[in-house]
């Protein structure tokens, strides 16, 4: 909130000059980092880069991934979604509860709708009340745990026939080999990614977060984008609790809990500016897998689990610190 | 003459949310028959007391224009140190309890200083780093104090008054001070206001943030050290969902997220509010899921009224 740095995307060049590799780099900069920690953390552990560990990485982060592509598109549409956390438990104690009561398909439906309703009281509060973005999802965050409370009534919830059902698809399944929550987040992040990046949608969004007034004068209507990333951001969430609730086959009540933390790293370490206005889910991808990778490379050295939370205090910071140093030329800030 | 319009100088009006809390009040006084007696209301001053110290920092951070979201760790950290040192020597972990809040504050206010990265970000990861920190040291288990001195303290009182109300009331008011009286309080408004101007009219912006950070480390151990003390033990996951807690009462006390905008006397009444629904509420035998959807609807129409009072007020020259 404080710095005030503009932020530019680097455009690549056609040719293949010094200058266009260079550039190529450094806006590639997150993936390298990558390589460089995949092939580190490969000299410490010898089951890290077989395959079915790679598989079990990417399949554990899909629930996450899933959850950041959505919320990338508000973070590129210049607003926050701090709520995605509460509303996953929301989603996925509702789904869960509603499966034995009025059967699956009725129990996604009725979840489906009714996360995207939320995401649609986030929307109108911040793209039509303009509301900022920050507080009303913290609000939401809250009064999303009450409701999963008093619906709950404070209970778990569990599906009582967990072996004839066809809802485990969706977190146990595989379709040709790969596990269905990793097809899920890779069909979501395609999808998504293009809708970004090739249609007059994605360009308006891009319009509103980098610059809203420019936007709002140029005729897009800045409402109701704002408003539709917000329905993009609980669609995803819903999506989320699908895999989760049948991966799990029950529910705690605040499953979601520090979730929307582990987003926004995931999406901060794939380099989207939270300033809005740039950003790309294909990032948000790498970002999201090496915060699995890290806690997977970090567990098999050894070392317990919350060990990987200092490990991402540092690597968030050395990250978006590089990125910054990047675009402005140098390491440090100039003012005393 | 000046003198009582002088104490609230620059923000001379009446904040909006002091007449919630004068409405709350009487609400759950009429409500409530429990409610209004001195016990009670002595009961919230010290349940609050813990959000509150946070929220005395957290006004300068944010007023600054920026935001600290790792306080809640902060706490839990300073917590864990204030019980886990003892054996060694009270003294001593009160000391290490609160100088691991400074040295914190001051690692997060040095990185935005010399980063430029938000600090909404570098917080954020100070979150993450500093609970992994706290398990590190508690290794997961939870501490008991041994010593009774220190377990006494948090439910002592100085003739009818508990002290942990005094000591909140005293930093409210020395904050208060140090907000409208002082240059650095001055620079505070300027620095949120317009970060540009500030560094040309002299002001040294980095260091001067990096002090905000620290007094709000420094409170939020200080909170964390009273918690412990009020508890008489820490557990590793102490203070989570504060930072919510600490921001709503600030936001509701009427500080501006975009900085240049706000007041400790505002805080408390933020800070008020909250502490009089939760126990309001709980005399009233609400039970404790509504109370978060509650604080959540508030929050939200405290934003919408704020918004609708005050969109002409937007355009004016601040301070």
């Amino acid at each position: 909130m404080a710095s005030t740095e503009q932020t530019k995307v680097g455009v690549p060049s056609g040719k293949l000059s010094k200058a266009g590799v260079l550039s190529f780099l450094s806006a590639q900069g997150i993936l390298i980092f990558f390589l460089i920690g995949m092939f580190v953390f490969s000299f410490f552990s010898e089951q890290f880069l077989s395959q079915s560990n790679i598989m079990t990485v990417v399949r554990q982060a899909s629930i996450i991934g899933i959850i950041a592509v959505g919320v990338t598109v508000v973070i590129i549409g210049g607003n926050l979604d701090l709520s995605v956390g509460s509303m996953l438990s929301f989603s996925t104690v509702l789904v869960v509860d509603l499966h034995d009561k009025i059967g699956p398909t009725n129990a996604i439906l009725l979840m489906f709708a009714l996360t995207l309703m939320i995401g649609a009281v986030n929307g109108f509060l911040i793209g039509f009340l303009r509301l900022n973005s920050l507080i009303v999802t913290l609000a939401m965050l809250s009064a999303i745990q009450g409701f999963v409370l008093i619906y709950s009534g404070g209970q778990n919830v569990d599906i009582a026939n967990q072996e004839n059902t066809w809802f485990a698809f969706f977190g146990r399944g595989f379709v040709g080999g790969i596990a269905v929550p990793v097809l899920m987040f890779g069909l979501l992040a395609i999808v998504i990614q293009v809708v970004m990046s090739y249609t007059g949608y994605g360009r308006r969004i891009f319009a509103v977060g980098g610059n809203p007034m420019a936007a709002v004068y140029s005729g897009i209507r800045k409402n109701w984008c704002v408003f539709s990333t917000y329905l993009i951001s609980a669609f995803c969430v819903a999506c989320a609790a699908l895999v989760l609730g049948s991966r799990v086959m029950g529910s705690q009540n605040n499953v979601g809990q520090g979730y929307e933390l582990l987003v926004l790293a995931g999406i901060i370490l794939g380099g989207t500016s939270l300033l809005g206005g740039a950003g790309s889910i294909w990032k948000t991808v790498i970002g999201v897998l090496i915060l699995g990778f890290i806690q997977n490379g970090l567990l098999l050295m050894g070392y317990p689990y919350y060990i990987q939370w200092i490990v991402t205090w540092v690597i968030i910071i050395l990250a978006v610190w590089l990125d910054l140093a990047n675009k402005r030329k140098r390491l440090f800030t100039s003012h005393s | 003459m000046t003198s009582i319009k002088g104490f609230f100088r620059g923000r001379a009006k009446i904040q909006p949310i002091w007449v919630f809390v004068i409405a709350l009040f009487i609400f759950f006084s009429v409500m409530s028959e429990y409610f209004l007696s001195f016990g009670n209301i002595s009961n919230i001053l010290v349940q609050t007391s813990t959000i509150g110290l946070i929220a005395l920092g957290m006004t300068f951070v944010m007023i600054n224009g920026n935001i600290d979201l790792s306080v809640g760790a902060i706490l839990g950290l300073s917590a864990s140190l204030a019980v886990g040192l003892q054996e060694i020597s009270m003294t001593l972990a009160i000391i290490a309890a609160l100088v691991s809040g400074i040295l914190l504050g001051a690692l997060n206010g040095f990185v935005v200083w010399k980063t430029g990265v938000n600090a909404f970000i570098v917080t954020l990861g100070a979150m993450l780093g500093v609970r992994g920190l706290i398990f590190l040291y508690t290794g997961e288990q939870s501490f008991f104090a041994m010593n009774f001195a220190f377990a006494d303290f948090g439910t002592s009182t100085i003739g009818p008054v508990p002290v942990l109300a005094i000591i909140f009331l005293i930093c409210a008011l020395i904050m208060h001070l140090v907000l409208t009286r002082t240059s650095h309080g001055r620079n505070t408004f300027a620095v949120g206001g317009n970060p540009e101007a500030s560094i040309d009219a002299g002001i040294r912006l980095g260091r001067h943030m990096m002090i905000n950070f620290i007094i709000v480390g420094f409170f939020a151990a200080l909170a964390g050290v009273l918690l412990a003390s009020q508890m008489g033990a820490a557990t590793p996951n102490l203070g989570r969902d504060y930072e919510l807690w600490v921001i709503t009462a600030v936001v509701l006390g009427g500080t501006k997220l975009t900085g240049g905008y706000g007041s400790i006397v505002g805080t408390l009444g933020g800070v008020l509010a909250i502490g009089i629904l939760r126990n309001g509420m709980n005399l009233m035998q609400v039970p404790a899921f509504y109370v978060l959807v509650i604080l959540g609807a508030i929050l939200i129409s405290v934003l919408i009224i704020d918004k609708k009072l005050n969109a002409p007020s937007a355009k004016e020259v601040r301070i």
